[in-house]
């Protein structure tokens, strides 16, 4: 036997009281309230109150030389809406094709590195993430350079007279690609595209390969297999995926600013010019707001759309 | 108590007064009062949701019980936490640490209570476990035998008072699990620590405990030992979890003696007074059982040549399947239902076919009797399904 | 009669086989494509970190040249630009990491009152677009008055870190085994040295994803820092200055040697990793 340095057992009555209900000591209920208690705090003055900050922000007037005071100005909102909604439309256009875009080409990747990529999937996985490591803003900038006007690629398009049937669509203009919505969809699904790809990675690895080949030995064609098998149970992927692309994409403003011309502008150009350099504080904070409201319905009636409302 | 070095260390008894267990209004287990005796090998046993684990979750002290107390050498231990309890737990699937490597396994109870020194001791634990040239290898690199080995060693080699079992060997295949079973038998009797073993698998608990306690919806259904409990069952459950029983319904006749006599159909049935569990008066109702292994087949045209005295009942081969070392009928007794009759494959009668008209026969002695307000299909399907 | 079937049979099939091969590797070629486009931007960066472009930009190739590479630094402000983004990195990642590892732990382990409200609260800030929560973060720091710099910058990136930790982490504790913490503390380890030496280690590959997400979401953030900068400057902000002003080519030399160091750290670490394990 070992010594224990437990203390005498203690005293306790016999049967009759021991009958009575013991509960959890208080000490140790309260564990999971000081865990959060700093992070949530963290969050609560960073986070929640900047927002109530914003509300209030958005409903007052005034100037930066006389201040700005709480008049429950709604009219900021319609003001803004009525002279920036072009700019909303975009961006939800924008970030929609980008996101759609991000997926056509996010799935093929994600299902080589998950079923085919075989010995080779560490180097794929290093050759997703790795870009990562160099700003995004410098990337961004490279696009500058593979998209100029002189360059290869224009040349190709040009040449191909795939540019004739762009322009034709209106998503270019006349020889090139800079500075068209063309280029900044296409700065759009570069920038967010990894945010497709690991997610749907994450729910097709967890896919027991075994199941593609129960769906072949159950007469499906590889085709099907995808339509009725593989595809449903990358939903998770899809959904996580199609989200962390488009709500960064539609408030995004560098794309936009680095690769589009001003009639490219999207909200997020708007509120940055509105708030860096005109100050006008109530307008920006007014379409912010309106951003962040018509993205979480837009993300909320996604996901009860989905059925996958257990994501988070 | 005091510190030595042997392996060999005596086992406390363990004893429940009244212990129990709810989560809000579902009652994992009933008050209980169960008594281990230092040194056993004690089993319980049931189906999955019977709340054994529970209780022996609150002998390891990873559960604190509603009410009751639990005592561990004579010592009240309900509200230590399991750090501070000369108890040690193999746990189902055996949790063993993935970032530590088995030797670090073994000496983890060892260096929490701040001994320096272990290496001979987890050398000497590791050896016993024939799990040496494994000793720097991670759990994730072992097979499923090996890694229950692990969990073994690394709960004894704190010499506990106790030892609990959950489930040790669930995840073994079947001739592997037949092998630690032999083992675990072997290292209990070796280090003399007590043995309390939670199970689902009834051949397991007979095959290694010394007494097996049968749970049942949060009750000790029945407690004895392994050859008590399967020749005289007290419910139907325990009668049809441990192995097989044919119950067949019948009435009291006579009653007195040192013998009852039943009426089955139209059939008469005799038993020994003692081994009827329900209190029996003339006209009572009971439940009459028999195992099927006792039971002998004769062909109608034999019937004649039977000895006189044994329990007889006719009928009709439905169904026979050969498993090499017995033959497996069913008889269908008309009025009584299906029967189940094992016989050993001696001397086979060629007229023993589907179809046959038999006469069943037994010695009177064999049979039970059990109290007739049961359902009498308690505990069959269970068996099944955890097996 | 069978070996006539068979010659038609390949006779047939030239065209086919073409076109069957296609067929069969259509999603690597798509994948492989997909590939070629995320690698692409770093290629040309690495490529033009080699430039000697004639004017302000780097945007066309003009001839070879080390230049940059030999001076790395000799843009004015652009070190000292990335020393603080470097610096304010570190500093989010350990601030996040803390505050959401607890958060983390709580949520994947307790029972506990208003866990929807704090679920709620930790997805929403990866729900937000980062201008959103870049511009109210600021209209707290005007309204409260608040010098706008290092700290300013700190505090954004350790807000917008944060979930990211909860959500890796969260997801680590919750797919460990509680029995594991149940066996420690069965063998004697009391709750502290149970968490310690069971639960951390066993939580580490969370806690270091969600570091290493961290400290890569801050040193790279752009949107969050403009609005919360005053006139400091990060790198992110240095080269989105110099998209305006002209662009030197040593920023496509730090690009490059992020890039090459990133993919060098990742395969030592790998093989590093393959070695212990078959030593063992």
């Amino acid at each position: 036997m070992t010594t224990t340095e437990t203390p005498a057992p203690p005293e306790r009555p016999d049967t009759a009281d021991s009958l009575e209900i013991r509960t959890t000591p208080v000490r140790k209920r309260l564990i999971p309230y000081w865990l959060l208690l700093p992070g949530i705090l963290w969050l609560i003055v960073f986070f929640a109150a900047p927002l109530v900050y914003q509300a209030s922000t958005s409903l007052q007037t005034g100037s930066l030389e006389e201040g700005f005071k709480v008049t429950w100005h709604v009219a900021t909102y319609w003001d803004a809406l009525a002279e920036y909604w072009p700019q909303f439309v975009r961006s939800v256009a924008y970030a929609a094709v980008a996101t759609v875009l991000c997926l056509a080409l996010g799935y093929p990747l994600a299902y080589l590195i998950a079923f085919k990529a075989g010995r080779w999937r560490n180097v794929v996985m290093i050759l997703v993430i790795a870009p990562f490591f160099t700003s995004f803003l410098i990337r961004t900038l490279a696009w500058k350079t593979i998209l100029a006007d002189g360059g290869p690629v224009v040349g190709a398009l040009n040449h191909l007279h795939v540019l004739d049937v762009t322009s034709a669509l209106g998503i270019t203009e006349g020889h090139r690609v800079l500075a068209t919505p063309l280029a900044v969809v296409c700065g759009l699904t570069y920038n967010f595209l990894p945010f497709m790809v690991l997610p749907l990675y994450t729910s097709l690895e967890r896919i027991d390969p075994r199941l593609h080949e129960a769906a072949g030995d159950l007469y499906a064609r590889p085709a099907t297999t995808f339509r009725r098998v593989t595809f449903p149970l990358s939903m998770p992927g899809v959904v996580a995926g199609t989200l962390l692309t488009f709500i960064p994409a539609a408030g995004d403003y560098i794309n936009a600013e680095l690769l589009g011309s001003t009639d490219q502008k999207m909200i997020g150009n708007v509120i940055q010019s509105q708030f860096l350099r005109v100050l006008d504080y109530p307008t920006a904070a007014a379409l912010s707001f309106i951003l962040m409201a018509a993205i979480l319905a837009m993300v909320t009636l996604y996901i009860r759309k989905s059925g996958t409302e257990d994501l988070v | 108590m005091t510190h030595t070095e042997t392996p060999r260390s005596s086992g406390g008894d363990v004893r429940l007064r009244g212990i129990s267990k709810t989560y809000g209004s579902f009652t994992a287990v009933h008050p209980l009062d169960l008594t281990v005796p230092a040194g056993s090998f004690f089993a319980l046993l049931g189906a999955s949701g019977c709340g054994k684990t529970t209780t022996l979750r609150m002998i390891a002290g990873l559960e604190e019980p509603t009410t009751g107390t639990v005592e561990l050498s004579g010592r009240d231990v309900t509200v230590l936490p399991p750090y501070k309890r000369q108890v040690n737990t193999v746990f189902q699937n055996y949790a063993l640490f993935p970032h530590l490597d088995i030797y670090e396994n073994v000496a983890f109870g060892l260096r929490r209570r701040g001994i320096k020194s272990v290496k001979k001791q987890v050398e000497e634990m590791l050896d016993l476990v024939q799990l040496g040239p494994m000793a720097r290898r991670r759990p994730q690199q072992l097979s499923g035998g090996q890694q229950q080995r692990v969990a073994v060693a690394r709960a004894l080699i704190n010499h506990p008072e106790v030892l609990l079992l959950d489930e040790p060997l669930g995840a073994l295949d079947l001739k592997l699990r037949r092998q630690m079973q032999l083992e675990l038998k072997r290292i209990q009797t070796e280090v003399g620590i007590t043995f309390v073993h939670v199970t689902h698998d009834q051949e397991e608990a007979m095959t290694m405990a010394d007494t097996v306690a049968v749970m049942n919806g949060g009750r000790v259904e029945q407690l004895g030992a392994p050859a008590e409990l399967y020749e005289n069952p007290a419910t139907t459950f325990v009668a049809n979890f441990l192995g097989t029983s044919n119950l067949i319904q019948a009435e009291v006749v006579e009653a007195g003696g040192e013998e009852l006599l039943l009426r089955a159909g139209d059939a008469k049935l005799r038993l020994p007074a003692r081994r009827c569990s329900a209190p029996a008066r003339s006209g009572d109702k009971v439940l009459a059982g028999v195992r099927p292994e006792k039971v002998s087949l004769a062909h109608a045209d034999a019937a004649g040549t039977l000895a006189e005295g044994r329990n007889r009942l006719p009928g009709r081969i439905k169904d026979a399947s050969f498993i090499g070392v017995s033959t497996q009928y069913v008889v269908d007794v008309p009025g009584l239902g299906e029967l189940a009759v094992y016989e050993q494959n001696i001397e086979r009668d060629g007229r023993l076919v589907p179809g046959a008209e038999i006469v069943l026969h037994w010695n009177p002695a064999h049979t039970f009797a059990l109290d007739a307000d049961q359902d009498i299909d308690a505990g069959a399907d269970l068996d099944e399904e955890a097996a | 009669m069978a070996v006539h079937e068979t010659t038609r049979a390949t006779a047939v099939r030239p065209p086919n086989r073409a076109l069957r091969w296609l067929r069969r590797h259509i999603v690597t070629i798509a994948g492989l494509g997909t590939l070629g486009y995320l690698i692409l931007p770093n290629l040309v960066v690495m490529v033009f970190s080699f430039n000697k472009p004639n004017g302000r930009f780097n945007y066309q190739w003009t001839r070879f040249s080390t230049d940059a590479w030999t001076d790395p630094c000799g843009v004015a402000d652009m070190c000292g630009s990335l020393g603080l983004s470097l610096e304010i990195a570190v500093w989010a990642t350990v601030g996040a990491t803390v505050l959401g590892t607890m958060i983390a732990f709580a949520l994947a382990r307790y029972r506990f009152r208003a866990r929807g409200g704090v679920g709620t609260l930790i997805f929403l800030p990866m729900a937000m677009p980062e201008v959103v929560m870049a511009a109210s973060l600021a209209t707290l720091f005007l309204n409260m008055g608040i010098q706008f710099g290092f700290w300013t910058i700190l505090i954004a990136h350790i807000t917008f870190c944060l979930s990211f930790v909860v959500t890796a982490v969260k997801a680590r504790v919750m797919s460990m085994d509680p029995r594991l913490e149940q066996a420690a503390q069965d063998l004697y380890a009391t709750p502290v040295q149970t968490f310690l030496r069971v639960t951390l280690p066993i939580a580490a590959p969370g806690i270091a994803a969600g570091a290493l997400l961290s400290f890569a979401l801050s040193f790279d953030d752009f949107i969050i820092t403009n609005f919360n900068a005053g006139s400091t400057v990060t790198f992110p902000m240095f080269v989105w200055g110099s998209a305006q002003r002209g662009t030197p080519v040593q920023i496509n030399v730090i690009g490059t040697a992020m890039f090459l160091v990133a993919v060098l750290c990742v395969f030592v670490g790998r093989t590093a990793g393959k070695k212990r394990r078959q030593r063992s």
